[in-house]
């Protein structure tokens, strides 16, 4: 038996191969290895691929919880008197737009306009935003925005050495966030979880420890998160900055309810994913990985919390209809073509990828491919009209969801224009026959 | 280890195969499971079709990726296992008993198969 198609998740490797040598390690590689994961190289780091099975952990994240490690993803802060106008001028989005306590997709685009990274960006203050990275991409986003930094009153900090950053998702997300919440290993926050919108964040603190432990001395700032209706967003005191992790004070200890308490470490709790489920990302110092982990898991459990890994992490996010950078998206893709158009505001100017503003007419776009059966096209596969070739698939699997083959794939305009249109993926010689659909191929109900 | 998978036979492409008398029964092994991940899709060659060592005679499709197996010996298929057909997953959870793929009238086999130690070794499990 031999491995005829690699992983579909390699793609997204390709950026790592210049750094040659052994993949790196989050700081959560001892707890993968306790659980019994087994790793693959992702992107340049060794990461866990699964704990037990990949249709368990995706089932998991569909219907209870699950925990993703993925602290391989770049955190680079940008700050300075013009972090806006210069976020406008260095990325595809308006980021200057966005509000305090928000953040947004966008993209890191060439100046011919073709994608470079698809990024998150949180607004921390009026002049200090986080941005993350694909890990493969990392080092090209750092350097790309510190080159066009020139000319701004801004400096950039790639502090992703310093951040591990863990993703809860799934419906019960929240209660189990509330468990935590409750037995004080997380205090502080800046607002209710319930009242935390879909693409924000607030503060919160971390108190390390193992999980059992009761840290409920820490918890006076716990459930008081202010007047009602007040935007604790509007806050400039944040204490999650590169610098002063660990430090605890920020200065402002009188000053309001989100002072860390000492003892206590700064967390970043936002409401973002990339699973299709309602879910939470935490951004915590690499020294306090595990306790945070620990006391997920911990809290969990009986909610049905699992640990998950990176193969349940791309079908779900590929149901959800997601692109992947390595995958649906690269340096010879405009937004556009990926669906994504909606990234650049059309009465923007004046920014690098200005071009891709403008039509590719004859350039493939990205579709949706059902099919029946058990055998799904992967990333590579011909998609066929007849005889003829008019697409190729950046991501296919069998969907654990919904029980049937899905795919994304570029094809040529005529064919994406034309919803009865009678497509073959040619599954290792063997013609799948598949039809077109809109993504997401799984939406969540509540 | 039971003594069964130290009877057994391996091939560097993480094959078993366990003949007795002229029948060979072939199958994947449990780490060659283990690294596929979650198997959904097997597809087997049809009973009766001639084998040759070496060829690729059917394709194990798990939900992250798809591979090829190969034949350890040759012969004819005279059984193939209908069960994995309808419960791909038992390939997964039974890999040296139920999850077993074909059988094989065999009219030679493949030189240099390992024994359950070198196998191991081979795969960095230990032995």
């Amino acid at each position: 038996m031999t491995n005829s198609t690699s992983d579909s998740m390699d793609g997204a490797d390709a950026g790592a191969e210049a750094d040659g040598g052994a993949p790196r390690e989050t700081p959560l590689r001892a707890e993968h290895e306790a659980l019994g994961a087994a790793f693959t190289d992702f992107g340049g780091w060794w990461m866990p691929v699964r704990y037990t099975s990949d249709r368990a952990e995706h089932t998991a994240v569909r219907e209870a919880a699950g925990l993703f490690d993925i602290s391989h993803m770049g955190e680079i802060f940008v700050r300075g008197s013009q972090a806006g106008e210069y976020l406008d001028f260095a990325l595809a989005g308006r980021l200057s737009a966005v509000k305090v306590g928000r953040a947004k997709y966008t993209m890191l685009l060439a100046p011919d306009g073709g994608i470079l990274d698809d990024l998150v960006v949180y607004r921390l203050e009026e002049q200090e935003f986080l941005v993350i990275a694909n890990a493969a991409n990392r080092e090209v986003v750092a350097a790309e925005l510190t080159t066009r930094a020139d000319g701004f009153d801004v400096t950039v900090t790639d502090g992703s050495d310093d951040y591990a950053l863990l993703a809860l998702q799934g419906p019960r997300a929240v209660t189990i966030l509330d468990e935590v919440v409750a037995d004080g290993t997380i205090s502080g926050l800046g607002m209710p979880l319930a009242e935390v919108k879909n693409y924000a964040w607030t503060d919160a603190n971390l108190t390390p420890g193992e999980p059992g432990v009761d840290n409920r001395t820490n918890t006076d700032a716990n459930l008081t998160p202010g007047e009602p209706g007040v935007d604790n967003r509007a806050k400039t005191d944040h204490n999650f900055t590169p610098g002063d992790r660990g430090v605890g004070g920020d200065g402002s200890a009188g000053g309001g309810h989100r002072g860390s308490t000492s003892g206590t470490t700064p967390l970043l709790l936002a409401r973002t994913g990339y699973t299709g489920e309602d879910g939470f990302e935490l951004y915590v110092a690499a020294e306090h990985a595990a306790s945070l982990w620990r006391a997920l898991l911990a809290a969990g459990e009986s909610h049905g919390l699992v640990p998950a890994g990176l193969a349940a992490r791309d079908t779900l996010r590929l149901e959800a209809g997601m692109p992947l950078y390595g995958h649906e998206l690269s340096r010879d893709i405009v937004p556009a073509q990926a669906g994504l158009g909606r990234v650049i505001p059309a009465d923007k100017r004046g920014f690098i990828g200005e071009p891709a503003l403008e039509p590719r007419p004859q350039a493939r776009v990205l579709v949706g491919l059902v099919a029946e059966g058990r055998r799904a096209g992967r990333a590579g596969y011909a998609v066929r009209q007849g005889d003829r070739v008019v697409g190729e698939i950046t991501s296919g699997a069998l969907s654990p969801t919904l029980g049937h083959p899905i795919a994304l794939a570029y094809v040529d305009c005529a064919v994406a224009e034309d919803p009865e249109a009678d497509l073959i993926i040619d599954v290792r010689g063997t013609p799948i026959r598949a039809r077109l659909t809109t993504p997401p191929f799984y939406r969540r109900t509540s | 280890m039971t003594d069964h998978l130290t009877t057994l036979q391996y091939t560097a492409q993480h094959e078993w195969l366990e003949i007795t008398d002229d029948i060979a029964t072939i199958g994947i092994t449990d780490y060659a499971a283990e690294q596929l991940g979650d198997v959904v899709y097997v597809d087997l060659p049809d009973v009766g079709s001639m084998l040759t060592i070496g060829e690729a005679i059917g394709e194990i499709e798990s939900t992250k990726s798809v591979s090829d197996l190969y034949a350890p010996v040759a012969g004819e298929v005279i059984e193939v296992n209908e069960e994995v057909d309808a419960n791909p997953d038992l390939v997964n959870s039974s890999p040296f008993e139920d999850g077993w793929l074909i059988k094989v009238r065999v009219t030679d086999v493949a030189a240099g198969l390992l024994d359950r130690d070198a196998y191991l070794a081979m795969t960095g499990s230990g032995s």
